[in-house]
Parts: structure tokens; sequence; C-alpha cells
């Protein structure tokens, strides 16, 4: 409980951050009153998302408690090993251990808050056949709910991974934390989808440690929620570690879509890809903040990071802010961010075949995402998300 | 019989007039050959003429089999059956040539009597034109022209005038980038269309190696923004011992600045207007 209680004390003693905090800049937090939430109370009911064809494990988290765990013979043959944190009053390490991530009081918030970790082990040189998916449901009106998934790969293992955010219309408050370790030579595929409702916020955090030779394959996809926000700290730890780094998100009436990433080099020959697509319609905003931060030892690093984000209505807005840390000379970094409506020249290349405006702006826009998640780490969910994304497209108010 | 009427056409980007009064007729069929050295406005004539963001007509008209075309949209044009091969095909992330090539067969059944051609029709009229062209199968379901050489670009260009049956084809400089593998193939692709299918071809290029595959009826010289000298084949052979050098001063003069205080020097014009 040691690690709880001092975050407990971190928030009673600290103060909540305000947007005049550059890594708060441009957020909703200073709209927040965190004194309208309260205990989960009774939950309202949600359908819960497709699973694919034979889950490795599925597990499902109702505000914030874990209600069943189940895992395939097959995978459990295999090694892996899904349990919550409370059932065996485990306690566990917070994240950043490797002291590499700053201060934040809603991190702090959701360590203290979450009394019922769901933990994913994979032992070393074990290979898990098919996905383990975790629902996380926010269903309770009123409500500040924190929930955490912790998943540890040993050395030279490799797994599958698919959390799935969803929730009822409730004006309710999630805090969901995900701390993810790879060991050496291990590999991971890691996708967040967040299908929240249209009254929630969400204050997430991702915590990634990708070891020696290690690779990790993420994606994070942000339909749902009022105000969603999602830091990412994916820190490279080990010689030849590599990250890929995707995401897409799409906002529509006045939702707000906020990422921040860190892409922390610490050693060497350490390669990380991030490539975060957006796009906002009617009134909706959006934030990217990254930074690329490359440590004294990490020579030979390789990092990119782009961020593209489409306007589709005059009211929509969104900010995309790159930023570099180098303390190495011998390293290959590259940013690059766009935001701008629908590009002319595509519309008009597909215009001169025959193709209505209408038409060629839809297949340009379900197309400008189709491109991340064709490239999603967890197979299956290309189609799906797509028809999502279609679906948000043709609500638009132009 | 089809007939594309191009009238004292003006225009340009920018508000820039490039093109200065050109005059052309193509008829189902025939094969047009524009030929004109850089910057003589070559490109500016295809994209006045599908009406690209940007530029603007000032004057002339443009009609197929009657219709004005200057009247509509882009895409219209399109429907009409007007086809522009471009000299740099557009790539267009994450939309694949089947995707295009279905919202355009699904707008013109949509404008029509025609039923609606289901995606596996669609997929297999591809199929049928990438074999007759000689492009990889593999591209259709990827991303339009991302990733593809230029001469891939070019057979993807004339794959898609295959599809769409167009009345008439406007080709932009088809010949750029291409090997001859490659050119051999566009070149046939198209003769096929107008010989069976009756397509009418403006050819726009400032090479002979081209008009060697895809022979023309008529050859024109394009300078400074209007036809200048119209010929058979033979045009094409002068030209390559002449250059466009004897040409440049048949074009029209530049337009007068308004206010700059030159008097006009037209001979002809009518004192009184």
């Amino acid at each position: 409980m040691a690690v709880r209680q001092r975050a407990a004390q971190r928030v009673e003693a600290g103060a909540l951050p305000t947007s005049a905090v550059e890594v708060w800049r441009y957020s909703r937090i200073d709209s927040l009153d965190l004194g309208r939430f309260g205990q989960p109370m009774s939950a309202i009911p949600v359908a819960l998302p497709p699973t694919p064809g034979s889950p490795a494990a599925h597990i499902v988290v109702r505000n914030g408690s874990v209600e069943s765990i189940d895992i395939s013979t097959a995978a459990a043959a295999q090694g892996l090993q899904v349990r919550s944190a409370a059932a065996v009053d485990e306690d566990l390490d917070g994240p950043g251990a490797d002291g590499a991530q700053d201060a934040d009081a809603f991190i702090d918030m959701a360590l203290a808050l979450s009394h019922d970790a769901v933990v994913v082990d994979v032992p070393a040189n074990a290979v898990i056949d098919g996905t383990i998916v975790v629902v996380n449901i926010l269903s309770a009106s009123d409500a500040l709910v924190a929930t955490r998934l912790i998943v540890r790969l040993g050395v030279n293992s490799e797994a599958e991974v698919l959390e799935r955010v969803v929730g009822a219309d409730v004006a309710s408050l999630l805090l969901p934390m995900a701390q993810v370790s790879l060991g050496d030579g291990a590999r991971l595929r890691f996708v967040t989808v967040q299908e929240l409702g249209a009254r929630s916020w969400q204050l997430g955090y991702q915590h990634l440690v990708t070891g020696r030779d290690a690779t990790l394959r993420s994606m994070n996809v942000a339909l749902g929620g009022d105000y969603a926000r999602v830091r990412t700290d994916a820190v490279i730890t080990g010689t030849g570690g590599f990250n890929e780094l995707l995401a897409v998100y799409f906002g529509e009436g006045t939702q707000m879509h906020d990422f921040r990433t860190l892409q922390n080099h610490i050693a060497p020959r350490t390669t990380s890809e991030l490539l975060f697509k957006g796009a906002v319609e009617d009134m909706a905003q959006s934030v990217y903040s990254g930074l690329i931060r490359i440590g004294k030892d990490a020579r030979g690093t390789v990092a990119n990071q782009t961020n593209r984000n489409l306007l589709l209505s005059p009211g929509a807005s969104a900010e995309s802010v790159p930023n570099l840390e180098i303390e190495n000379n011998d390293v290959k970094c590259s940013h690059a961010s766009a935001v701008g409506p629908v590009d002319d020249d595509l519309r008009y290349y597909l215009e001169l075949r025959g193709v209505p405006p209408e038409d060629a702006e839809r297949l340009i826009v379900i197309g400008f995402f189709q491109d991340v998640l064709d490239r999603s780490p967890v197979k299956g969910l290309a189609e799906q998300l797509g028809q999502a994304v279609a679906a948000k497209f043709a609500r638009r108010s132009a | 019989m089809s007939e594309l009427v191009i009238s004292g056409l003006r225009g340009g980007p920018d508000g820039k007039e490039i093109l200065r009064g050109l005059d052309l007729v193509v008829r189902s069929g025939e094969v047009h050959a524009l030929m004109g050295p850089n910057g003589s406005g070559k490109s500016t004539l295809s994209h006045v003429l599908m009406g690209r963001p940007g530029y603007e007509v000032t004057g002339g008209t443009v009609t197929l089999d009657g219709v004005d075309l200057l009247a509509l949209p882009t895409w219209k044009r399109a429907q009409a059956g007007l086809f522009l091969g471009l000299q740099y095909p557009t790539e267009v992330p994450g939309v694949s040539l089947l995707d295009a090539m279905e919202a355009s067969l699904r707008a013109r059944a949509g404008g029509s009597s025609l039923p609606v051609p289901t995606m596996d029709e669609v997929a297999a009229m591809l199929l049928a034109e990438a074999e007759r062209i000689g492009f990889d199968e593999r591209f259709l379901i990827r991303p339009l022209n991302v990733g593809l050489s230029g001469g891939e670009k070019k057979r993807n260009e004339t794959l898609q005038l295959g599809v769409l049956t167009p009345k008439f084809a406007v080709l932009d400089e088809i010949d750029s980038g291409l090997d001859v593998d490659a050119l051999k193939a566009v070149s046939r692709r198209v003769m096929q269309s107008a010989q069976t299918d009756g397509l009418g071809v403006l050819a726009i290029t400032h090479y002979n190696r081209l008009l060697d595959e895809l022979r023309p009826d008529v050859v024109h010289v394009f300078v400074k923004g209007a036809i200048v000298a119209s010929g058979g084949p033979e045009l094409a052979l002068e030209l390559e011992t002449t250059g466009y050098e004897p040409y440049a001063r048949l074009a029209p003069d530049e337009p007068t600045p308004i206010g700059s205080g030159r008097p006009l020097l037209d001979p002809f014009a009518d004192p009184f207007a």
C-alpha cells in the first residue's frame, strides 16, 4: 500500500495544475471541478464492444472494479497470467521508477484511487497467441474512477493487448493508467480504443518502458469523451529498443482530444517512430504536444515525430506543438506537424475522375485515417474503426 | 460523333492571362497533338479546361456536344466526358484506385438510368484494364499513386481512362518520365480507345518521341497561349529541325497593361470603339 499512500499524500499536499503550466496549455483543465464527482454508485448498463474471434484473455473492469477475468486454456498453457491486484493484495511499484517522468497530480491521484489493478504477466520466452482484451467501463454517474492496467513482458516474450475504454452517457471522470514494460527482446502490440460517452472526461496516463532489443508497437484511438486527454511517456531503456507510437483521434460537437507524448531515449541505438493523426469537425478542438528527449548516452538513436491534423469545419481548431531536447550529437531526429483543411490538390484529382466533391472529401478523410489504421498493431480493427470514422464524418454540420 | 469545341479561350492561374485566345475543335476518334516550348501554357490549358481551383477563365467558350463545360464544376466536366491525364499524377494517401473509380461510376449511375456497379464489378473492370496496360494489380487496392514510379503513375492514368471511357482525353505530357516499354503500352491503349471507342485525344507534349507511338492526325504549334500553326504529322518533323523559334513571332502580343500609357497598335482596331 505504500506506493498508493505516498501518492495520496502528494495529492493532498499539492495543488491541481492550471493551464498556465506548459504541459496543460490549451487543455480544459481550468474548467475541471473535482468536487462534483463522487464514488461510483449504481452502474448504467453498457453494451460491450465486440471481441476478436478467440481472445487469449478477456477482462472486464467496471467503474474501477475488476468484474471478470477469463483466460483461454491455450493462453494459460502458454504461460499467460492475469490477475487483479486487489485480489492478491499486492503492492506494486508506481510508474516512473526510472525517474524519467515529470510530476503530475493526476498520476498520483490515479495511483491513490485505483484499488483494483489488472496485472498481466507474460513469462520469459512465452509467445501468447490471440489478443488479451481489457474492457474498461465508465458507467456510473458523476463519479471519479481510477483504473490501472499493468502489463509486464518477460525476456523474449510476445503478446498482444487491446484495451477498450467504453462508457455510458455519464458526466464522470476516468483516470485510466497503463504501466507497460517490455523485457529484453520482448515484443508487444498494444492498442487502446477510447469510446467514452459524450459527457465523460478522461485524464489518462501511459508509462511505456522498452528494454534492450525489445519492440513495442502501440496505437491510441480516441473517438469519445467530452475532454479526453492521454499523456504517454515512452521510454527506451535498453540498447536497440524500438517503439512505434501511433494515434488516431476524431472530435465532433464540442469534444476535445488532448495528447501529450514523450519519446524518451536513454539507451544507445534506439528508435522511435511516432505518427499521430487527428481530425476535428463542428466546434471540436484537439491538442498534440510532443517532446523527443535524447539522453547523453543515446548515441546512434533515430527518433521521428509526425502529427497531422485535418480541420473539417470553420469552427474547429487544432494545436500541434512539437519539441526536441537532444543531449547527444550522433542522432537522427525529425519532427513534422501540419494543421489544415482537406488538401485542394487531392480533392481536385478525385474530381478530375468524376468523383463529386462531398464523396471526394469523405474518401480523403477516411483515407487520412486508414493510412494509420492499416498499420494498427492489433489486426481486425481497421474496418470497424474506419466505419466509426465515416459515421462521425457523416454527422458533420458544415 | 462527339465534338469538343474550344473557341477564343483566355485565362490562367491567379489572374494571369496565360491562354490568349485558343481555338481548337476535336472530334470523336481524332488524335491531336499540341506541341509547344516550355512555358507556352500547355499545362495551364489542361487545368483551365478542367476548372482547377485558382484558375480563371477571362474569355471564350468550351463546349462538349453543345454543353457549356465552363459552367460546370470539375467533377461534372469529367462526368460529361472530358478526361485529363496529369503530367504529375497526385498521390492520394489512404484512397485506393478501386474506391475512387467506384465513387465515380456510382456518381455517373446516379445521374442517369445506368445501374450502379457493385464493388466486385468495378474491381473486375480494373483487373481487366490493369492486364491490358501492364499495371501491377497489387496497386489497385493500394493508396492512389503513393510510392509509384513515374512510369507506373502514367500507366495508372491510362488505366483510369480505360475504365471511365470518356469522350475526350487531354493527356498532359503523358510521355514524361516513361521508359520505352511504358510509353508503348500507354500509347497503344490510347490509340485503341481512339480507333475502337471513338475517343478524341488532345496530347500535349514537347517531344516527338510520343508521336512515334501515338500517331496524330493533326499537329498544332502552341506558343504563348495560342495556336499559331496547324498541320499534318509532317509539322512535328519540321519542328524537330526548325525548333519553335520561327513560330514565336506569330504569337499574339503581350496584353497591354491598363494605364501603361502605351497606345494600342492594332491597325485594324475600330477607331471609334
